[in-house]
């Protein structure tokens, strides 16, 4: 059974292939006989990571200098298409540069494009789902023409998993010349040194929200997380108040996060923090208001003052040793 | 300087409506309202105009019923004029068709840049802006969380999965602003009155040269096949704390041998 060939845009992380690449191939495989991953980048880096999980080659464009990524991606895959390539699908990661591809190369298809994917399933042709309401109901959702169908996955829908597939094989994608759309360069990166696990790969996450009152309450989180080998994260409102940086956000526009337990602590549970943490395996919930939708997805709710029971709880662990 | 800013006027999403069967579409029969996501943008263009030593902020909008309510609060802000195109045509219209709307509007205002927010509270697809780039031929850097005008470029701090990028690119651009880059002002009694006759230049599609057959439902290229409730989690166990909570956090830590 094969909806016919899938293309995965393939992007980096720190080391190695992104994992949503690596979880949207796993997927791909599973609908198609023909995966392809696109790479903004030299192929023969990849080819074996990517192999592993399953795509059978590589279309890469080589180093694409400083420029900003987007447009050169979106263009070479346009080009291709118009040159007779036929992907049934493309799957972009909905991460900083896959957004920008999607946008780029729906409006050189002409074709719209399918966001906030969660699933794919072949029923006669690729449907999505996605969640509304912040997960409370499942929208699916299929495409009308036949053009490529662009569908922007979230992080963490799928579980990447390796084949043992060899290496794939590298064939080169031709970057167009892109007028002036290509002009972005980036001058300098920065890392945000950050200690202890990664937010979106951390086994345990505790998290804390405006709840806690004050910036300086923060290092409650921090201190608990280290204690069990956790990663903090945060709200939004507390992201927005200048109290930890941008990257410790969770949510629709921060981080998806599954871990094995998630602890929020004076966070309400918007919809948009929800759909960020609700495939969390395990929920510990500490709000003072009872009515707070966070109870909702929790499998342990204290009604209480996160200034009281946070303090007790870190006593408690330190007792433990 | 010239700043075209999108801002997109949204139910309040205090209220957030219901979904109707029979269209699948969300039911908004309230006054809009502007997208918070969107007055950080307005807020940017004022502040990259007042460092320019001069210029004009434009808002673009595209809205049903010719809804000027979120216009004016940002027009309250400082904003100088706005487009605003509605029509009925425009009914169902998905990102792409939104972004060609809004790509033609701006050609109107000649700016220098064009701001928008990285995604609306109500849609977020989180395409459009790159969308309008595209359409327009413009270069982009989305994700901005500060942005600095002159000569002729913008220097941009991108947000990344580990940290920042520093971006530069020549204008005319398109650049998506990420909440909390910039404090937006409250309207001032002063402003809130002088937006009143401030000018909203109200167009059609046909004003834009725009095919009722490339936008809306005609134009839309996806279908929703079903809307099913999601599988809900199990109602877990909720407790009061009266001192002790914290004891069952442990033994439930200990349950689950994260200790
Ligand atoms: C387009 C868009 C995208 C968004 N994306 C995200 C996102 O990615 N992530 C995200 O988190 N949000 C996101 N939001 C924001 C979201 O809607 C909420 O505003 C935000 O999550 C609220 O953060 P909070 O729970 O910390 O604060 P609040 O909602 O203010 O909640 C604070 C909670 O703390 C409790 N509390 C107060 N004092 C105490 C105490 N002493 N002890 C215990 N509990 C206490 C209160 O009862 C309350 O429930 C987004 C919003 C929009 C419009
Ligand atoms: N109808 C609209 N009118 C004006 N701006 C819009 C509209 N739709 C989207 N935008 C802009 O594009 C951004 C991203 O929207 P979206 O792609 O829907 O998440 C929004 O935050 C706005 O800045």
């Amino acid at each position: 059974m094969s909806v016919g060939t899938i293309w995965v845009l393939a992007e980096d992380a720190e080391s190695g292939v992104a994992s949503i690449t690596l979880e949207m191939l796993a997927k791909a495989r599973e609908l198609s006989d023909d995966v392809v991953a696109v790479y903004g980048g030299d192929g023969a880096a990849i080819a074996e990571e990517v192999g592993a999980h399953g795509a059978g080659s590589v279309l890469a464009t080589g180093d694409l200098g400083g420029a900003l990524p987007g447009p050169s991606i979106a263009g070479a895959m346009a080009a291709a298409i118009a040159g007779g390539a036929a992907p049934a699908a493309v799957l972009i990661g909905t991460t900083y540069g896959g957004r920008d591809v999607a946008g780029r190369l729906s409006v050189k298809l002409d074709a719209s494009v399918i966001t906030n994917v969660v699933d794919l399933a072949d029923e006669g042709g690729l449907v999505g789902t996605e969640p509304i309401f912040g997960g409370t109901s499942d929208v699916k959702t299929k495409f009308t023409s036949d053009k490529p169908g662009i569908f922007l996955v979230r992080p963490k829908s799928f579980v990447a998993e390796a084949t043992g597939g060899g290496a794939a094989a590298v064939s080169s994608l031709e970057v167009p010349d892109l007028g002036a759309t290509g002009t972005a360069v980036v001058t300098n990166s920065f890392v945000e040194q950050s200690e202890g696990p990664k937010l979106d790969e951390a086994a345990v996450v505790v998290s804390g929200g405006r709840g806690l009152g004050e910036s300086e309450k923060y290092e409650l989180i921090e201190t608990l997380a280290s204690k069990l080998g956790a990663a903090p994260g945060a709200s939004r409102a507390i992201v927005d108040a200048g109290w930890v940086p941008y990257s410790y956000q969770v949510g629709q526009t921060g981080k998806v996060v599954k871990p094995d337990v998630y602890i929020a602590a004076g966070i309400s549970g918007a919809t948009q923090h929800l759909v960020g943490m609700k495939g969390s395996k395990t929920i510990i919930a500490i709000n003072k208001d009872a009515e707070a939708p966070i109870f909702g997805v929790a499998d342990l709710g204290i009604v209480g003052d996160v200034h009281k029971v946070l303090p007790q709880l870190l006593d408690a662990l330190n007792a433990r040793g | 300087m010239k700043v075209a800013v999108c801002v997109k006027q949204i139910p309040d999403p205090a209220d957030p409506g219901a979904l109707d069967e029979s269209t699948k579409t969300l039911k908004r029969d309230t006054k809009l309202i502007l997208d918070e996501s969107d007055s950080y943008g307005v807020e940017m263009a004022l502040q990259l105009v007042d460092a320019a030593g001069g210029g004009e902020v434009t808002l673009i909008s595209m809205a049903p019923n010719n809804e000027v309510n979120g216009l004016r609060t940002a027009l309250a802000m400082g904003a100088d004029s706005a487009i605003l195109v509605s029509d009925d045509a425009l009914a169902g219209s998905d990102a792409l068709g939104t972004s060609k709307v809004l790509a033609a509007a701006i050609q109107r205002a000649e700016p220098d840049l064009v701001l928008a927010a990285t995604e609306s509270s109500d849609g977020y697809t989180g395409t459009v802006p790159e969308q309008i780039a595209e359409l327009m031929g413009l270069p982009s850097v989305t994700f901005a969380k500060s942005i600095e005008a002159g000569d002729g470029t913008v220097n941009v701090q991108r947000q990344t999965e580990a940290g920042y990028d520093d971006v530069t690119c020549p204008m005319p651009c398109v650049v998506s602003v990420t909440a909390g880059v910039v404090e937006p002002r409250y309207p001032s009694f002063k402003g809130i009155m002088a937006a009143k006759s401030k000018p909203v230049d109200e167009l059609t599609i046909a004003d834009l040269g725009i095919d009722a057959g490339s936008v809306g439902w005609a134009g839309g290229g996806q279908e929703i096949v079903a809307v099913q409730e999601a599988p809900a989690r199990e109602a877990g166990e909720i407790i009061e704390d009266e001192g002790e909570a914290y004891e069952r956090i442990v033994a439930f830590l200990d349950e689950l041998k994260v200790i």
